[in-house]
């Protein structure tokens, strides 16, 4: 038996028609999207523009041609936040981030920019009130993760969007653990920039993700990561300042993009609500089986629907290293341990330096599985006790 | 090709073409990607060719659509 509670890292199986959407570019299409003009290119230009379309879509986003593609969420976050800050001004984020968005602030910060981390709570809430509070005159952005990728716990980016609007700051949010799991309306919720990533649960392959640009940044203000060919305004030797060619110099990865918009046509197929419904389910029972071991401390907030589909818990008496040892090696079941990248998070949790056991489950689980894993656990418990 | 019967429709980028060539799609205007002919632009990119007595009613179907037009030029 083998079980893939991974998902929070890399989804694991693809969605059906992932693959064949990557196979059939490398096989019948093949070509530069974007340069030439003849079949194959355009047919390859409207591949990328499809996925443009389709990320658009799942995020209700107003315009494809605002949909940024970068190798992954950690390049669209150091994009929104090498791009947009300048010495001077200030940023407010929350102690639950990952190193993705947390390095390229401490790095900046260096350089002049002024950061404050508001506190969130030992189950990683966020007040925003909080954020409120930490908003000065000079505050450029608020930049905060959807859902924590150690924890689960969803932060309320609608109410801080809110916030954002009426005080003036731009809302940036990481949607690296909830694209495609739970609803996100761009519109609706305010978020003026939101960092995704293909390969978790918008079903897509590693090497897709991006960054969906509001209309209330302003692209002339927006430093590309990097300058080149774009296939348009060939004639000039200064980057376009235009979306989306002037933050996509150099080819695409077109075929990982095919694959993208598959998967994410998938979930739109299937719907993220219903996604939602079954991920809660799962969770809720994996976090009452948990609590009912004697010896495991779950943590988060306890509650499947404040929560992602991550779940993380430590075994008194034993490292989470040697749980995740033993679950792969004598139950088939994959997950991670340690610190996730996340060492803030780790710290506002309580965890710190020594992490926990994460099981990331996603849309391809079932019910048996949660079982098999609890039955796992127990023993495991047992042994530690 | 007789002389005066395209008219070629320049977009900013490959992306914007291909939301033009969507567009035109969708309201039945017969439409066509083609390199930029080379007395027009520098641009290496491509540009969407549509029958001269199309040009006004393609001109306005992506000025309705949002799709922000670089130049219309006969060929």
């Amino acid at each position: 038996m083998m079980i893939y509670f991974d998902n929070a890292a890399t989804s694991w199986p693809k969605p059906p028609g992932v693959t064949e959407a990557m196979l059939h570019f490398m096989e019948a299409v093949g070509a530069n999207p974007g340069r030439a003009a003849h079949r194959l290119a355009v047919e390859s230009g409207r591949i990328l523009y499809d996925a443009r379309e389709a990320v658009a879509e799942l995020f209700h986003a107003a315009d494809p041609l605002r949909v940024v593609f970068t190798k992954n969420v950690t390049e669209a976050l150091n994009l929104a936040l090498r791009g947009l800050l300048r010495p001077g001004d200030h940023v407010v984020t929350s102690s639950m981030e990952h190193n993705s968005l947390m390095r390229p602030l401490r790095a900046l910060e260096r350089s002049g920019v002024q950061v404050t981390v508001v506190g969130c709570s030992p189950q990683g809430t966020l007040d925003p009130a909080d954020v409120e509070m930490a908003i000065r005159p000079t505050t450029k952005l608020v930049a905060l993760n959807h859902a924590s990728n150690v924890v689960g716990t969803l932060l309320p980016v609608a109410e801080v969007g809110a916030i954002c609007r009426e005080r003036g700051p731009l809302l940036l949010v990481d949607a690296a653990q909830t694209g495609g799991a739970y609803p996100l309306d761009v519109q609706a919720a305010r978020v003026d920039l939101l960092g995704f990533t293909g390969h978790k649960s918008l079903g897509g392959p590693m090497g897709t993700g991006g960054l969906v640009i509001g209309e209330r940044v302003d692209e002339k203000q927006l430093d590309p990561l990097v300058r080149g060919g774009t296939g348009s305004r060939s004639e000039q030797e200064v980057q376009p300042d235009f979306l989306p060619d002037m933050c996509e110099s150099g080819t695409p990865n077109v075929v990982g993009l095919a694959g993208l918009a598959a998967g994410v046509r998938w979930v739109l197929a299937r719907g993220v609500e219903a996604i939602r419904a079954h991920e809660v389910a799962l969770t809720r029972a994996l976090i009452e089986g948990l609590r009912a071991i004697p010896g495991v401390t779950v943590y988060g907030t306890l509650d499947a629907e404040s929560q992602t589909a991550t779940v993380a818990f430590n075994i008194a008496g034993l490292p989470c290293s040697e749980v995740g040892l033993r679950l792969d090696d004598d139950y088939g079941i994959m997950c991670r341990v340690g610190l996730h990248c996340a060492p803030a998070a780790h710290r506002t949790i309580g965890t710190f330096p020594d992490g926990t056991v994460r099981f990331g489950l996603g849309a391809f689980n079932a019910m048996d599985e949660v079982e098999a894993a609890l039955a796992a656990v127990r023993e495991l418990a047992g042994e530690g006790q | 090709m007789s002389d005066g019967a395209y008219a070629v429709i320049l977009l900013y980028a490959t992306s914007h073409a291909i939301r033009a060539e969507k567009v035109l799609k969708q309201t039945g205007i017969p439409s066509k990607m083609i390199p930029v002919p080379r007395h027009i632009s520098s641009s290496c990119g491509v540009c969407v060719r549509v029958a001269r007595a199309d040009q006004e009613v393609a001109r306005q179907a992506l000025e309705q659509a949002g799709v922000e037009i670089e130049g219309i030029h006969g060929i």
